[in-house]
């Protein structure tokens, strides 16, 4: 993929290797996430302060832009508390933990046609299991911390994400269904063309069943951003942080790197799932119009073209989510339960099994 | 069943009132004013710090009177009759030298019943709101524009002047009534 890529663009074997190697690796964390991290903590800051007719942060750079890069220098400097009675061996692991299993996932996360950390053929399949590792750090946690707050926090948490992953894995297997695949890569080339491929709008191809899929894939995709939604503990669904509630969830009791790797965690798991729908419902990478590259005839281009689009499309969902957070309260523990049990699990069941009749149409 | 789908619709459309709601403001101009680099507009007749401008007193001393809680002190020395203090804006005659005029910020209530009594206005609000200080002494504002060495010195010419006039009053009564000399030696400590 990448080392096909620099081959084109090199013509040298060794350096296109050695690129494509230190790229590989480092560009999820590196290039991606930490910058995206940084950008969209800035970011939430900037929209909930608009949003409630404020500023937000001003001070420092032009409209505030280097306030998350001083956050992290002074989260760098701060001394790691551990209180004497927590469980020393599985406190200093959880943030390890969560923080690997969010950034995991972007193992398999299509960036563009050249780039994807693992071409695995279950691609969906591994995110969803991998990121079950979360739950099992914030678990371990909100147990090690030996704090009531963080103890609570961390079973509604676990509670909230099990019952969210099933409608996730629903909807997940009513696309699978479609497209007849699990790995990202191949169901993003399978929407090319234009927006009207996308699965949103019924998917490749002009045929009846595309139409009879649209309503479908529109509650399907509704579906999937809630659960992913509740998933990543954002509001309406953050009862596991509920800051007037619990203090701060299952991180209360963690200060200085750790407490950062929490939040990065929570970061990264947010773009995650924003790029795993738009992966899904909406092309992955692929353009919506058609490349500058073609037009032009620079084909290097495409590439680039295409990690913008997909980082947009992400961005975009990121965007929404903050712009849910400032816009709805808290969901109660039992309101909670019941959109997952008595709401989308059913529906979501319902379009597997219409989904289903239609693709054997 | 009926309740199931009306529930669902509700979500939606709220959601979705909602959504548009903070949308809306996402673009309305913020409300926040940067404060130490833009400074609200203080409304008229704002009560701040106190300012007295020195050129006008005449040390009356009706603000220090009417203060409620006796924050202003105020200490005057007479003129000599050769001197001359010139008059005030609005043409009263001073009469005082005032070497002293101390208002304490640290008690002062910001009241303004010591600005109405002044005859010549000397005594007003400002708009200065930003004074706060480490030491509470700090916070003594002295308004007198003489130096220290200056105000010593109007207190011993005002002295000496006194001692002079004590001397030749002395001096008369003596050529005049030797008689009770005596007795007035004894009544001076106490005035």
């Amino acid at each position: 993929m990448m080392y096909d890529f620099f081959v084109d663009l090199f013509g040298n074997t060794v350096i296109a290797g050695i690129a494509s190697g230190i790229l590989m690796s480092l560009l999820p964390l590196f290039l991606f996430i930490l910058p995206y991290a940084l950008f969209a903590v800035l970011a939430e800051r900037k929209v909930s302060a608009h949003m409630q007719d404020r500023l937000g942060p001003m001070r420092i750079g032009w409209h505030g832009w280097n306030q998350t890069i001083a956050d992290i220098i002074k989260l760098i400097q701060k001394e790691d508390i551990v209180a004497s009675d927590t469980d020393k061996p599985l406190f200093n692991f959880a943030p390890v933990l969560v923080f690997a299993g969010s950034y995991a996932a972007f193992a398999a996360i299509p960036f563009s046609s050249y780039y994807i950390g693992s071409e695995v053929d279950l691609g969906i399949f591994y995110i969803i299991a991998v990121t079950g590792l979360v739950v099992a750090g914030i678990l371990m946690a909100g147990w090690a911390s030996n704090n009531k707050y963080s103890l609570l926090g961390s079973m509604r948490s676990v509670a909230q994400i099990v019952s969210y992953e099933i409608p996730t894995m629903l909807v997940v297997l009513s696309l699978v269904m479609v497209s007849e695949t699990m790995s990202l890569h191949t169901l993003s080339e399978m929407q090319t063309g234009y927006f009207w491929n996308w699965y949103i709008f019924g998917g490749p191809g002009f045929s009846l069943t595309k139409f009879l899929l649209i309503p479908s894939m529109l509650i399907g995709f509704i579906i999937i951003y809630i659960s992913t939604l509740a998933e990543v503990n954002r509001v309406p669904f953050d009862i596991p942080e509920a800051e007037s509630e619990l203090v701060a969830g299952y991180h209360t009791e963690y200060s200085g790197m750790k407490f950062a790797m929490f939040f990065l965690a929570e970061y990264a798991n947010m773009y995650a799932v924003s790029a795993i729908v738009a992966a899904l419902f909406f092309g992955g990478y692929q353009s919506p119009v058609g490349y500058l590259g073609n037009l032009l005839g620079v084909e290097w281009l495409i590439p680039i073209e295409q990690f913008l689009w997909f980082a947009a499309k992400g961005l975009f969902f990121v965007f929404v989510q903050m712009w849910l957070r400032w816009t709805l309260p808290r969901l109660r523990v039992d309101q909670l339960m019941a959109v997952s049990w008595k709401y989308l699990i059913p529906i979501a069941f319902v379009n597997l099994i219409v989904i289903g009749f239609i693709t054997l149409i | 069943m009926k309740e199931y789908f009306s529930n669902i619709y509700t979500a939606l459309v709220t959601i979705f009132i909602g959504m548009k709601v903070t949308l809306k403001h996402l673009f309305v101009p913020s409300v926040t004013i940067q404060y130490p680099d833009v400074k609200p507009e203080l409304p008229e007749r704002e009560r701040n710090r106190l300012y007295v401008n020195m050129d006008d007193c005449i040390g009356c001393d009706q603000c220090a009177r009417a203060c409620p809680v006796s924050c202003i002190q105020i200490e005057t020395t007479k003129a000599l009759p050769a001197e001359d203090l010139g008059k005030t804006s609005n043409g009263k005659k001073k009469a005082l030298w005032v070497t002293g005029f101390t208002i304490d910020f640290s008690k002062c209530c910001y009241c303004q019943l010591c600005v109405f009594p002044c005859p010549t206005d000397c005594i007003y609000m400002t708009d200065v709101y930003e004074f706060s200080e480490y030491q509470r002494d700090d916070l003594i504002f002295d308004f007198v524009t003489l130096t220290p060495e200056e105000r010593q010195q109007k207190r011993d010419n005002l002295a000496k002047f006194n001692a002079e006039k004590e001397a030749e009053k002395l001096k008369a009564a003596a050529e005049s009534k030797p008689k009770i000399e005596t007795e007035q030696k004894k009544d001076q400590p106490k005035e």
